[in-house]
């Protein structure tokens, strides 16, 4: 290496330092310090026990973690779902040349910006079984609707609903992408004779898959990290029946409650290595849909 | 150079002694190095923490007077923090090495918090400072010890007994005065306080009273209900114990024994009589614990399983309420259970960690002591855990019925939340059990029998931790 170039190395090192500093601090070291942990029996206040892979072996054989994770699983299938279908839906109406265009447009983005505890505080009385704004406007259709967050058969999807409340994000996200596409393949489909609904779905669709495969995947890492609501709306037990019980919200119970710091490590670990395989899934199995190439 | 560090070596050296002489000048308080100041976090605000503080307030005035009668005493000065989700945030308090020097804690929390070796064992100091178990009503020391140690002293107690909306009885032709004695009588009564909406065949509606068992549930609504066996989630679980069941024997988690089957199945009778979703309808309406939306409050409800402090929400959401309360009724056939409640404590512990012990056991012995619980208790509309209280603190009191609750605690029926550093995740358990069991969706002994086997594994697990810990295993 010549002089000049370890003055450049030496030089980048020194501009790439915050970040690297930050990462190792911020990131590196907690995750393999809760590596570390996931094997210890550890409660913060006394030194970590070794125990092997004791934690593991619980976890899998653990009915709780199991349950927690189906109740993510749905949540974030459904939220990823109605969220995407919503945001699409917003931005296609927001594409079109209306008059107040920019009102429609802020005051669909608003909702995204208000914090999840009000949000989910705002939710509990519009789900409200006795006296809340949903089951009102049912009654208007002549449907009795349900005790929401009180039936286990619905709570999950009460707040399945809410996070379409939260789709103003990825609208945003799915509008700067479909003013990217470009018009002259639409011009194109026109000449051939293409309706709007062919044109949805042979151009601007493939056209926005880039777009919508990014909302899919924060999406689902959004929807398993699933904690606010569910620790607002059941006061942190994921009731009723445990149908709200999500696997973030188990491993904040094991962790603070019951000062299990080791094995919620270890839950810890398994969550970021199915967020990780998930997203390594749809990365493999969507490569086929996405046209990255205009 | 040299010459310029002189300089600026000077010119800090000025500087540090201006603000010495100008913080000197400015600190009120007297002695030579100012007040030992203690960090206290309590969890109470509204007039519980407006108690405290007055309990803090006495304590500084004290120590204020003191140091001007001895010159060369430094003081103690009390900060009173108040802090939410206090269980939670101690903890991380303590693991990152800067707790407070002294904590208000809830008792049910102090065995999982002693075990984790979060808390002082305060044995000795107790011993030395003359903080003693006969000064105090035996159920609520004993609340404070675990494996043979004292972790913390009892300050503002609590126990449970049934309210009853007398204007409701006297509606629905009960005498007023009177209120049921056993489980079946409570069940009688409940069943002539339970009120429908129904909706007549031929138009119009009519309010009649029982479970009306023979109307189809699409034409009734639930307005008023006589008793429903519910409240906080942490209670969930103990039901039990009115039945006489206990939730631990030593080591072993009895929460499937039969004195608890028996309690959950006569609480899920009421989701039976009432209909599981009527009775979520009816409770999804309910408002706010501290509102006048309060189910019992606005009279929604008519019997209530509640603490010692509801006469402060009573006093201050439904003030013209005609209420009374009396001891819980036991099975007609356990008259020996008679006078039962669940009792437990607000306590004062010292985490481990904490800057200032010596100064924090001096404030916990004046907040323990009779002036200062007195002080305390007064203001949160409580009895003291105090073995004797004074004539002026029983006539000062306003709660009509602060004798009975007192009673309650001294009662040799009265229990409490298991000791083990489980109990938290053990009353989780419960709490989900309750739930399945109410909405009808498993039977008492599928879902306690399920949590029985739970808690035994964590129980167990407990247990080997700290023996492994003791160096005994």
């Amino acid at each position: 290496m010549t002089p000049l170039e370890q003055r450049n190395l030496k030089m980048g090192l020194l501009f790439c330092a915050p970040w690297l500093i930050g990462i190792v601090t911020f990131l590196l070291y907690p995750i393999a310090s809760a590596l570390i942990y996931s094997l210890c029996d550890y409660s913060v206040l006394l030194p970590p026990v070794y125990i092997g892979a004791e934690n593991y072996r619980e976890l899998f054989t653990d009915p709780l973690v199991y349950k927690s994770l189906w109740n993510s699983v749905v949540y974030a299938t459904g939220s990823v779902l109605l969220s995407s279908l919503v945001s699409l839906s917003l931005a296609l109406l927001l594409n079109t040349k209306v008059r107040g265009l920019a009102f429609y447009r802020t005051i669909f983005f608003l909702p995204s910006l208000m914090p999840v505890v009000a949000g989910s505080v705002l939710f509990m009385w519009l789900f409200n079984g006795q006296s809340g704004l949903i089951n009102a406007f049912l009654a208007m259709l002549g449907v009795s609707g349900p005790a929401w967050l009180a039936d286990p058969r619905f709570a999950k999807l009460a707040m399945i609903l809410m996070a379409s409340w939260g789709s103003g994000h990825a609208m945003v996200i799915v509008l700067a992408g479909l003013q990217d596409v470009p018009t002259a393949l639409h011009e194109a489909a026109i000449i051939d004779g293409a309706t709007y609904w062919d044109r949805l779905w042979h151009v601007t669709l493939p056209m926005l898959s880039p777009v919508l495969y990014f909302n899919v995947i924060m999406g689902i890492i959004g929807g398993f990290q699933v904690f606010t609501q569910a620790f607002i709306m059941t006061d942190a037990t994921g009731s009723p029946e445990r149908s709200t019980l999500f696997f973030v919200l188990h491993l904040f119970n094991v962790a603070f409650q019951d000062l299990r710091m080791g094995y919620a490590c270890a839950l810890a670990c398994v969550l970021f290595l199915i967020i990780l395989s998930l997203t390594w899934v749809l990365t493999k199995v969507s490569a086929r849909f996405i046209v990255y190439d205009r | 150079m040299r010459k310029l560090r002189h300089a600026v070596r000077h010119n800090q050296g000025r500087r540090s002694l201006l603000a010495l002489a100008l913080a000197s000048a400015c600190n009120p308080t007297p002695g030579l190095d100012g007040p030992r100041t203690v960090v206290y976090w309590e969890k109470w605000t509204n007039f519980e923490g407006e108690a405290i503080a007055r309990v803090v307030q006495a304590f500084n005035e004290k120590e204020l007077a003191r140091a001007k009668a001895e010159p060369h005493y430094r003081p103690i000065r009390v900060e009173r923090v108040t802090i939410s989700r206090i269980d939670e945030k101690l903890l991380v308090a303590i693991a990152g090495g800067e707790p407070p020097d002294i904590a208000g804690l809830y008792s049910r929390l102090l065995p999982a918090y002693a075990q984790k070796g979060a808390l002082l064992d305060l044995t000795l100091q107790f011993q030395r400072a003359g903080i003693e178990r006969a000064d105090f009503v035996p159920i609520y020391w004993n609340l404070c010890q675990f494996r043979g140690k004292m972790w913390a002293a009892p300050t503002a107690p609590a126990s449970l007994a049934l309210h009853f909306n007398q204007r409701l009885f006297a509606e629905a032709g009960l005498n007023p005065d009177r209120a049921p004695v056993t489980i079946e009588e409570l069940d009688a009564f409940a069943e002539r306080l339970t009120r429908w909406e129904v909706r007549l065949p031929g138009g119009g509606v009519e309010i009649l009273s029982g479970y009306l068992n023979e109307v189809p549930a699409t034409r009734k609504r639930l307005l008023q209900v006589g008793f429903l066996p519910a409240g906080p989630r942490e209670w969930l679980g103990h039901w039990g114990g009115f039945f006489g069941g206990k939730l631990l024997a030593g080591s072993h988690v009895t929460a499937a024994a039969p004195e608890n089957l028996r309690a959950y199945a006569w609480m899920q009778s009421y989701s039976q009589k009432l209909g599981v979703e009527a009775l979520r309808k009816f409770r999804s309406g309910f408002g706010k614990f501290a509102s006048a939306q309060n189910a019992f409050l606005s009279g929604q409800v008519a019997m209530q399983l509640q603490g010692v402090w509801m006469h402060n929400f009573i006093q201050r959401y439904a003030p013209g309420m005609q209420w009374s309360a009396a001891p819980f009724p036991f099975p007609a056939d356990r008259p020996d259970l008679a006078n039962h409640s669940m009792v437990e404590a607000d306590v004062l512990v010292i985490p481990k960690g904490a800057k200032r012990p010596e100064e924090a056991l001096a404030f916990l012995e004046y907040a323990t002591s009779q002036e200062g619980l007195e002080l305390l208790c007064l203001g949160q509309h409580k009895f003291t855990p105090r073995a004797m209280e004074s004539e002026a603190f029983q006539r000062a009191h306003t709660n009509p019925k602060i004798s009975l609750f007192r009673q309650l605690g001294l009662s040799p029926t009265a229990f409490t939340a298991p000791q083990t550093g489980v109990w938290q995740e053990y009353g989780r358990e419960m709490a989900a059990a309750y739930d399945a069991m109410e909405h009808l969706a498993q039977t008492p002994r599928e879902a306690l029998g399920a949590v029985e086997l739970r808690m035994q594994g964590a129980v167990d697990r407990e247990r080997r931790a700290w023996l492994l810990r003791e160096g005994r295993l």
